[in-house]
């Protein structure tokens, strides 16, 4: 077997043993990414050296396995673009500290994954260096942001990955390329040197093989940053102790599987089927309505969350892009691709005192967030975790994207709602077509800060279900 | 609400400082309109006892140390490695006042 198709957990226990040398690991690694990275486009800088660095890692926890890191977490002598002309060549002047956590656990870094430039976009087809294609079957997206990092995994170019997602990024292409992406809780992952998109919302997260993988990984890279004033200090839980214990007794709602865009779909059958998986190991399934207000036991129409989210983060996008000047780093607001340049003029628009009704916009939508985190709130006193599809479709094809403007707010809708709250979530493969050869992915919602509750679940989930 | 004219986008254009051609322009009030239709929804939903969000986890006031951490700092050599131009240390930019004869 090629050692590129390891997940992370064989890879370390076969490294703890000697079975495998690095040097045999990355010789399987390179090899996959000369063979494929031409057509699929999913790094956009290949670390040569990182096979010098893993033997220097071999007896750090993460052994010096090769990790894709999306190409907007910072990172020193590793060029960081955000798939943007803007920053084309640009050399960051310090580390993220989610890749310095990575590297300093042994993780390497093997390249910088393509994505949607600035994140901005579900399909890497904003990226002003071209799109990914999707490895499972290259005609159709890989969907994105973190579209190349779900990619490297699922082309095994890498062993594991980390994205970002501000409402999708991380669990959306996870979903579409088949593999595992975890979201976790807004602030137990730092944001400091992860270019920034919507303050709020970004949160960076692993994707990965198995939800193992991702159990090894959150705990190498979660906590308490002073960098980041945002992240918690409660302290990061051994998730791998979750990880078997039983979860007979559990209680599970279902949400938004009665969206009209859902319904009748072909799609929906799987979160049946979920829900038989769920019910055979002897947990309590609810399916939740969806209502237009906040009522109990019901859950709030993602509908409003599209609008709260269009004000919020383009509001913040804006913001956030206004250091791009040119002057210091990179080059001046004329390189901006037509996405960022359309977001950040709705942005500044979204908060102009020309929107005005009863209040302003901006004000109107924090107060309609919060009638989605009350909603969250009251669900999780009943239930221990909310599932619904993390995608409503299966991967589109290549350039589904430019015909619809509000393409992502659709693909984003399911997750929209769980990133506004800042609750955790992740995506774990349900189902597979064989005739495309392409996923749907399950996303599994917890509480604030119960990342260990989301993978015991979706542990047992991956461990029963028949794909 | 309000009707989007090539006027409100060239104040946007302005206050984002991005250039935007003719054929841009139209792009953009379609996208505005959008926003508008979206916004409206907010409006079709009763929030009036409920709160605005400021910060999703509950943190308040979150304080540190004042103190100078010399690991954190970059040189000036680093810090203007990335510029297109400098001068003396310095960053150029363009200038940002007319001059006095442009007044005249």
């Amino acid at each position: 077997m090629k050692l590129n198709k390891l997940n992370l957990k064989q890879t370390l226990k076969l490294l703890e043993k000697k079975e495998i040398s690095l040097e045999e690991l990355y010789d399987d690694i390179f090899q996959a990414i000369e063979e494929k990275n031409k057509e699929l486009n999913i790094y956009l800088y290949v670390n040569k050296k990182a096979l010098e660095q893993a033997k220097k890692m071999i007896n750090f926890p993460l052994k010096g396995v090769p990790v894709a890191v999306k190409d907007n977490f910072l990172t020193i002598d590793m060029p960081t673009t955000a798939s943007s002309k803007v920053l084309e060549n640009y050399y960051p002047q310090y580390e993220s500290t989610v890749t310095k956590r990575l590297i300093s656990s042994g993780g390497v870094i093997i390249g910088k994954t393509n994505m949607d430039a600035w994140a901005h976009g579900s399909s890497t087809e904003t990226s002003d260096f071209g799109t990914t294609k999707n490895p499972r079957n290259s005609v159709y997206s890989p969907g994105g942001s973190s579209g190349g990092s779900a990619a490297a995994v699922a082309a095994n170019m890498a062993i594991a990955s980390l994205g970002t997602e501000t409402a999708g990024s991380i669990r959306q292409p996870a979903s579409w390329c088949g593999v595992v992406g975890l979201k976790p809780t807004y602030g137990r992952v730092s944001r400091y040197g992860v270019i920034a998109m919507g303050s709020s919302l970004d949160c960076p997260g692993p994707i990965t093989k198995t939800v193992e993988d991702a159990a090894i990984l959150l705990k190498y890279i979660a906590g308490k940053d002073e960098n980041d004033s945002t992240t918690s200090s409660l302290p990061v839980k051994d998730y791998l102790k979750f990880l078997n214990k039983s979860i007979k007794g559990f209680k599970i709602g279902i949400c938004y599987f009665d969206l009209p865009q859902l319904k009748d779909s072909q799609v929906n059958q799987s979160i049946k089927k979920a829900a038989e998986v769920f019910k055979s190991l002897g947990v309590q399934v609810d399916y939740l309505q969806t209502s237009e207000k906040l009522e109990q036991n019901k859950v709030i129409s993602p509908k409003y969350a599209i609008g709260v989210y269009t004000v919020v983060q383009r509001g913040e996008v804006s913001s956030n892009l206004a250091r791009y000047d040119g002057i210091r780093y990179g080059k001046g607001r004329e390189f901006f691709g037509a996405e960022a340049k359309r977001r950040v003029m709705l942005g500044i628009f979204g908060l102009s005192s020309f929107l005005k009704k009863e209040e302003l916009v901006y004000k109107r939508a924090q107060r309609v967030r919060t009638l989605y985190i009350k909603n969250f709130k009251q669900l999780f006193k009943k239930y221990d975790v909310l599932i619904s599809l993390t995608s409503p479709s299966y991967a589109l094809k290549i350039g589904s994207s430019a015909s619809s403007p509000m393409f992502g707010e659709l693909q984003d809708m399911l997750a929209e709602p769980s990133s506004l709250a800042g609750i955790c979530g992740i995506s774990v493969p349900c189902h597979h077509d064989k005739k495309t050869n392409l996923y749907l992915g399950l996303n599994i919602m917890g509480d604030y800060f119960q990342e260990e509750k989301i993978l015991q679940v979706a542990h047992v989930f991956e461990k029963s279900i028949v794909l | 609400m309000i009707k989007i004219t090539s006027l409100i986008v060239d104040k946007i254009a302005q206050l984002a400082k991005i250039p935007v051609d003719e054929k841009e322009k139209d792009k953009l009030a379609k996208g505005f309109n959008e926003t508008l239709e979206v916004v409206d929804e907010l409006f079709k939903i009763d929030v009036s006892q409920v709160e605005p969000t400021y910060q999703t986890t509950g943190l308040k006031n979150v304080f540190r140390e004042d103190k100078i951490e010399k690991e954190k700092m970059l040189s000036q050599e680093q810090v203007l490695s990335q510029a297109k131009n400098t001068h003396n240390c310095y960053f150029v930019t363009k200038r940002r006042l007319s001059s006095f004869e442009d007044s005249l």
